[in-house]
């Protein structure tokens, strides 16, 4: 057979192509479950460590039923949409193009031992790709109580270390709101005020050198986020009175 | 390929009648030439957008290397199995199909059973495809070679490239982050007398002076390598 005929190379064009298109579709779809069990387990996981509940993977799912007391689809008015299941229709990463009255924002009201939590999914853009996390507040609704970050491809050892404990760990105990009662998030600061982060009023937390970009990306993706549950936070304002 | 003008051992293999033995001399070369005499890296100077990307930390230089193996090994052998098949003017194109398909399989793998590593190694395992070393070797060894050279061929020169990558996220991660393999291993008092991490490690430019001075290095210890003219 002439290897170097027209027929020839189109004919093995042709195979090549059917014969690692089944396998690739066989491959994606037989390991599919796996992986988005995978990536729900995570979720979860993620969620509850913003309440400073640490479990594996394994065991995320029973310990979310237990602490997760509510989850809601809110609309930008601050209204329940009762027929949006928040955990599992809500994917932020489409939402965000969506036009602001036809999204849903999902918050996960949490209850541990008492206390009542309430858990903000955050959604950005870092310096190459996506950015996104959970930020859980206090039942002030204003202090912070844990945050955890994650990236789709942030340099690694630079703005890929949002990701680390140390980083999440500076949000804790710092607050939303100004004194005056203004929504005003938590800015990623370069200014090096306040490297301990000792100071929890201040409304900052201290940079990642060199990491300048996902670091603002941080800072404009919790304000843009929180602000659109204002009118939720904001619903019983007697909860809302700034403590110092 | 040269092959190393080696001290002479005799074989201490068993030689089957006809058939050359499976670790032959001539293959174990296939192995161990480019760990050292041929490394991809600092001999031919491939695949060095990645060693400068992806060694920041040792954890994800060590992945890298075995999905590297994973894919080089697969691949490789693949290629080298339709060595009489693959028409002569889109061997290019195939190559790369079957490279691509190789990545994507070790892709889903990971995402499914490693889902961790997988994560910490986010885009970089998709960037295997550009990797030069690996076309490079199924043009230069697996078209023209038997199966298990070509396996062998493709495990030694994937392992030569991540024992470089290695070795400069060994140095990367220790003098920019003073931990190894995340684990700090700087003492704190050492910080407390003042020394600091160096920042620049953490960037590229510093992957290329340490992969220059791995060169220098290399090349003092193993004179052949010298350029002569």
């Amino acid at each position: 057979m002439n290897r170097d005929s027209n027929g020839y190379t189109f004919g093995f064009a042709a195979a090549m192509v059917l014969v690692v298109a089944s396998v690739l579709a066989f491959t994606a779809s037989s390991l599919k479950d796996l992986q988005s069990e995978n990536v729900r387990k995570e979720k979860m996981q993620n969620i509850l460590s913003t309440i400073g509940v640490e479990t594996d993977r394994e065991g995320a799912e029973e310990l979310f039923n237990n602490y997760i007391v509510e989850q809601l689809a809110l609309r930008n008015d601050g209204t329940v949409d009762e027929n949006v299941d928040a955990f599992s229709d809500v994917k932020l990463a489409l939402e965000l193009k969506k036009d602001v009255e036809t999204q849903r924002f999902p918050l996960y009201v949490a209850s541990v031992e008492e206390s009542k939590y309430y858990i903000v999914p955050l959604r950005g853009s870092g310096l190459w790709d996506a950015i996104w996390g959970y930020i859980a507040l206090d039942e002030d609704r204003n202090t912070i109580k844990g945050a955890v970050f994650d990236h789709k491809g942030e340099t690694a050892g630079l703005g890929a270390e949002i990701t680390q404990q140390w980083f999440m760990d500076r949000f804790v105990g710092e607050k939303i709101f100004d004194v005056s009662g203004k929504l005003v998030g938590i800015s990623v600061s370069k200014t090096n005020n306040d490297p301990n982060d000792t100071d929890k009023d201040d409304h900052e937390v201290d940079a990642i050198s060199g990491a300048t970009i996902t670091g603002d990306g941080v800072s404009d993706m919790i304000i843009e986020r929180l602000q659109h549950y204002l009118p939720y936070l904001k619903a019983t304002p007697a909860d809302l009175a700034y403590n110092n | 390929m040269s092959q190393p003008k080696s001290n002479k051992k005799p074989a201490i293999f068993f030689v089957a009648k006809e058939r050359e033995p499976l670790f032959s001399k001539k293959n174990r070369a296939l192995l161990k030439d480019p760990l050292d005499d041929n490394n991809p890296i600092t001999v031919q100077v491939l695949g060095i957008c990645s060693a400068l990307a992806i060694t920041v930390q040792l954890k994800p230089a060590v992945v890298m290397t075995l999905s590297v193996i994973a894919v080089m090994a697969a691949s490789n052998v693949i290629v080298s199995l339709l060595r009489n098949a693959i028409p002569n003017r889109i061997r290019i194109i195939v190559q790369l199909v079957v490279v691509a398909s190789m990545v994507i399989l070790v892709d889903q793998v990971l995402r499914a059973y490693a889902y961790d590593v997988s994560k910490q190694l986010s885009i970089f395992i998709g960037l295997i495809i550009t990797n030069c070393i690996v076309m490079g070797r199924l043009e230069a060894f697996a078209l023209g070679n038997g199966v298990w050279k070509s396996f062998l061929d493709g495990v030694g020169n994937a392992a030569g490239y991540g024992f470089m990558l290695i070795l400069v996220a060994f140095f990367r991660e220790l003098f920019g982050s003073g931990k190894l393999y995340g684990i700090q291993v700087i003492p704190d008092a050492l910080y407390e007398m003042g020394y600091e991490n160096n920042g620049l490690m953490l960037l590229s430019p510093m992957a290329l002076i340490t992969l220059g001075i791995i060169i220098w290095v290399q090349r003092a210890r193993n004179r052949k390598l010298i350029e002569k003219n």
